[in-house]
C-alpha cells in the first residue's frame, strides 16, 4: 500500500447503495460500502452470489438499468471527480476509456454477429477521432498484446469461431483498447477451465505491468485474491464485512463470514477430511435480518449480533471488520 | 464464416423452402413479364358469341362471361397480388419495426401507451375495419390498397420487435458495449438492429401470403381495387356463377392464388427456420 495511502486514491466509493424496486418490495442489493482503490493497485473484492459484487461493478460505471437506481448520498469519485454527478455525455466518455469492465461469460459478453477485430475497433472510435483504418489496425496490435496468434486474420473471425480461453483475450482486449486506468474485472475466469484461468490471469499481471493500470478483481474464488492482491475487501449481503491487506486476511480473518469463506477453500498443506461449508444462504436482499446480517448464519452469534448492527471495526493492521467480536473476542467460540 | 452466411447456406439446404422461393421467382417473371405478351386483359372482343368459351389456342385458359381472355386477366392479376401482398407486408414491417424499436428503447410510459394502444389496434376485427372504409371510399387507387392493409398489419410485428429490443437490451453484449462508452444510437445500429431483423424479415415474409388472401378476399367482394382492373379475387367473383359450365374462370385465379400463396408460404417457414436454428421444429 505504498502510493496509494498517501496519494489521493485513483477510485474512492463512499456510500454506495443499489436499490431495486420490484413485486417483493425495495431491494437493497448493495448496501452503502466504502472502497478506495489506489493507482495501480490490485484489489480483491469478494463475496458469493448474490452478495452484490456484480451490481457494483455495474453501479460504478452507471450502469444499472430501472428498476434499479443508485441511492441518493452515495458517491463515487475517479481522481476527485464525482462520476455520479456527470451528464449522460461525459460518463460515456469515462466508460472504457479510464474505466473499463470485462464480463464473466465471453460468449456472451461479444455481439456473435460482428468480426472480433470490429468489435475492438468499435470501442477505440467511441473515444477517440481515428479513421476506420488506424482503428482496425490498433485492434490487430491490440489482439497480438493479448497474446492471440495470427492476430490479422483472427481479426475477422467471428465470436462463435474462438475458444472460450480466446474470447476471454478479445474480451481484455476490447477492454484495455483505450489503455484505461481502472480495470473492473467481474469474474474474468469463472466460465473457464482450470489451465485457462491460470493464463488468462497471468496475462492481466503483464498487461497491467506494463499499462500501469489499478485492477478491481471481483471475484468469489479465494486462490485468485491470495496470490494477485494487495489488499481485499469482502462482500456479504450488500455491505462490505471485511477489509484487510492480503496476507493478514488470509493470516486472521476476523469476521466470522470471511473464515467460513476461508474454511471452505481446499488446502494442500492441511489434512482434513471434509470442507467446512457455511450453513444456510445469503437471505434475500429485500429483506436482510435484523442486526448483524450474517447472524442467522454465524456460529458464534449471540444477543447483540440480532439486535445491534456492527459497524466496520478497526482490528489494527488496516484490518476492519463488521462484527462485534472484534470488541468483545471473548465471545469467539472454540 | 458470417451468421448471416450461415443462415444462407442452412436455408440453401432447405429443399421446399428453395423450391418455394423459385416459385416465388418464376412468379414474379411472370407478372413482370407476361403482360406484355399476353392479349388486352380488358378487351371484350365478342361478349355474345365468344363468353364463356373453353380454353383454345386463341384463348389458352378460356374467356370469362365477358369474352374477355382469362390468362391476359391472372397475369394481370398477378401484377396485382404481388404488388399489393409485397409492398403492403414491407411497409407493415417497416412500420411494426419502428413503433417496436421506439417502445423498447425509450421509458416506460411511452412503452405502455405504444403498447396499450397496440393491444387495442389487435381487438379490432381487420377485415371489418378495411371493409369499413372501402365501402365508403369508392374506387380507392392500388397505392390506397397498400397502405390501409400495412396500416392495419403492423401490430404483431412491433410487439415481436420490442420484445426483441427488451431482451437484447440485457443481454451481455449490449451492456458491455455500454460499458466501453459506446454512444447510444451506434449500439442500435451496430448491436440491435441486426438482430432484430431476423425476427423482421420471417414476420414480413409470413405476412406476405396473408395479405394476398386478404387483398383476393377484398376484391371478391368487390372492394379495393375495383374492376375492370383484373385481380384474382374479382375474377374468381367473376367465375362464380358459372362455376359449373365454364370452371376455367374461377379455376385459373383460384390455383395461382393456392400456388402463390403456397410458395411465399414455404419460402418464408425457410426463412425462419435458417435464421433461427433454435426455434426449428
Amino acid at each position: 500500500m505504498s502510493g496509494a495511502a498517501t496519494r489521493a486514491p485513483l477510485l474512492a466509493v463512499r456510500d454506495l447503495a443499489v436499490r431495486f424496486t420490484g413485486p417483493d418490495g425495495v431491494a437493497r442489493a448493495v448496501d452503502g460500502i466504502d472502497l478506495t482503490v489506489g493507482e495501480g493497485e490490485t484489489v480483491g473484492l469478494v463475496g458469493e452470489s448474490g452478495c452484490g459484487k456484480s451490481v457494483t461493478a455495474l453501479a460504478l460505471l452507471r450502469l444499472v438499468e430501472p428498476p434499479g437506481h443508485i441511492a441518493h448520498g452515495s458517491s463515487v469519485r475517479l481522481e476527485g471527480r464525482d462520476l455520479l454527478a456527470l451528464g449522460a455525455k461525459e460518463i460515456r466518455a469515462v466508460r472504457g476509456n479510464h474505466v473499463a469492465l470485462v464480463f464473466q461469460d465471453p460468449l456472451s459478453a461479444l455481439n456473435p454477429v460482428l468480426r472480433i477485430g470490429a468489435q475492438i475497433a468499435e470501442a477505440i472510435r467511441a473515444h477517440e477521432a481515428v479513421t476506420r483504418g488506424t482503428a482496425h489496425w490498433r485492434a490487430v496490435e491490440m489482439l497480438a498484446a493479448v497474446g492471440i496468434p495470427d492476430a490479422e486474420r483472427r481479426a475477422r473471425a467471428y465470436p462463435h469461431q474462438l475458444s472460450g480461453g480466446m474470447r476471454q483475450r478479445v474480451l481484455l482486449a476490447m477492454a484495455l483498447a483505450c489503455r484505461p486506468q481502472l480495470l473492473l474485472a467481474d469474474e474474468p475466469t469463472t466460465a473457464l477451465d482450470v489451465t485457462i484461468q491460470a493464463e488468462i490471469l497471468e496475462l492481466l499481471d503483464g498487461l497491467q505491468q506494463k499499462l500501469g493500470m489499478a485492477v478491481l478483481l471481483i471475484t468469489h474464488n479465494l486462490g485468485i485474491v491470495a496470490e494477485r492482491t494487495r489488499r481485499v475487501y469482502v462482500m456479504y449481503a450488500g455491505q462490505i464485512v471485511e477489509e484487510a491487506p492480503t496476507p493478514r486476511l488470509f493470516a486472521q480473518p476476523s469476521h466470522p463470514y470471511t473464515e467460513g469463506l476461508l474454511a471452505a477453500v481446499p488446502r494442500l498443506d492441511e489434512r482434513r477430511t471434509r470442507l467446512r461449508a457455511i450453513p444456510g444462504q445469503v437471505p434475500p436482499a429485500t429483506a436482510w435480518p435484523p442486526g448483524c446480517r450474517f447472524h442467522p448464519r454465524c456460529p458464534h452469534a449471540w444477543e447483540r449480533c440480532r439486535v445491534e448492527e456492527p459497524p466496520l471495526l478497526d482490528a489494527g493492521a488496516g484490518q476492519r471488520a463488521r462484527c462485534w467480536l472484534v470488541q468483545e473476542p471473548a465471545r469467539r467460540k472454540k | 464464416m458470417s451468421p448471416w452466411r450461415l443462415a444462407a447456406r442452412r436455408f440453401a439446404r432447405n429443399r421446399p423452402a428453395v423450391r418455394g422461393a423459385a416459385l416465388v421467382a418464376l412468379l414474379a417473371l411472370a407478372a413482370l413479364v407476361g403482360p406484355l405478351f399476353a392479349a388486352d386483359p380488358l378487351a371484350q372482343p365478342d361478349p355474345v358469341r365468344l363468353q364463356d368459351r373453353p380454353p383454345s389456342a386463341d384463348h389458352l385458359m378460356g374467356t370469362d362471361p365477358f369474352s374477355r381472355d382469362v390468362l391476359s386477366r391472372t397475369l394481370h392479376g398477378a401484377r396485382v397480388s404481388l404488388v399489393v401482398g409485397v409492398g403492403a407486408a414491407l411497409l407493415a414491417v417497416t412500420l411494426g419495426a419502428g413503433v417496436g424499436l421506439v417502445a423498447g428503447l425509450a421509458g416506460r410510459r411511452t412503452d405502455q401507451l405504444l403498447m396499450r394502444g397496440v393491444d387495442v389496434a389487435l381487438a379490432l376485427p381487420r377485415i371489418l375495419l378495411l371493409l369499413a372504409v372501402f365501402a365508403v371510399w369508392d374506387n380507392a387507387p392500388a397505392a390506397a390498397v397498400v397502405g390501409l392493409i400495412a396500416a392495419t398489419g403492423w401490430f404483431q410485428t412491433s410487439r415481436i420487435v420490442r420484445a426483441a429490443v427488451l431482451s437484447l437490451r440485457e443481454a451481455d453484449f449490449v451492456v458491455a458495449a455500454r460499458a466501453l462508452g459506446e454512444p447510444g444510437w451506434g449500439i442500435v445500429r451496430r448491436h440491435l438492429l441486426p438482430h432484430v431483423a431476423a425476427p423482421v424479415i420471417v414476420s414480413a415474409s409470413l405476412d406476405v401470403g396473408n395479405i394476398i388472401l386478404l387483398e383476393a378476399g377484398l376484391s371478391y367482394l368487390g372492394l379495393g381495387v375495383r374492376p375492370p382492373t383484373p385481380t384474382w379475387g374479382n375474377m374468381i367473383m367473376d367465375g362464380k356463377d358459372v362455376l359449373l359450365s365454364a370452371p376455367w374462370v374461377a379455376l385459373a385465379p383460384g390455383l395461382a392464388l393456392v400456388v402463390t400463396v403456397v410458395a411465399f408460404n414455404l419460402a418464408a417457414d425457410g426463412l425462419r427456420d435458417a435464421l433461427d436454428p433454435r426455434a426449428a421444429a
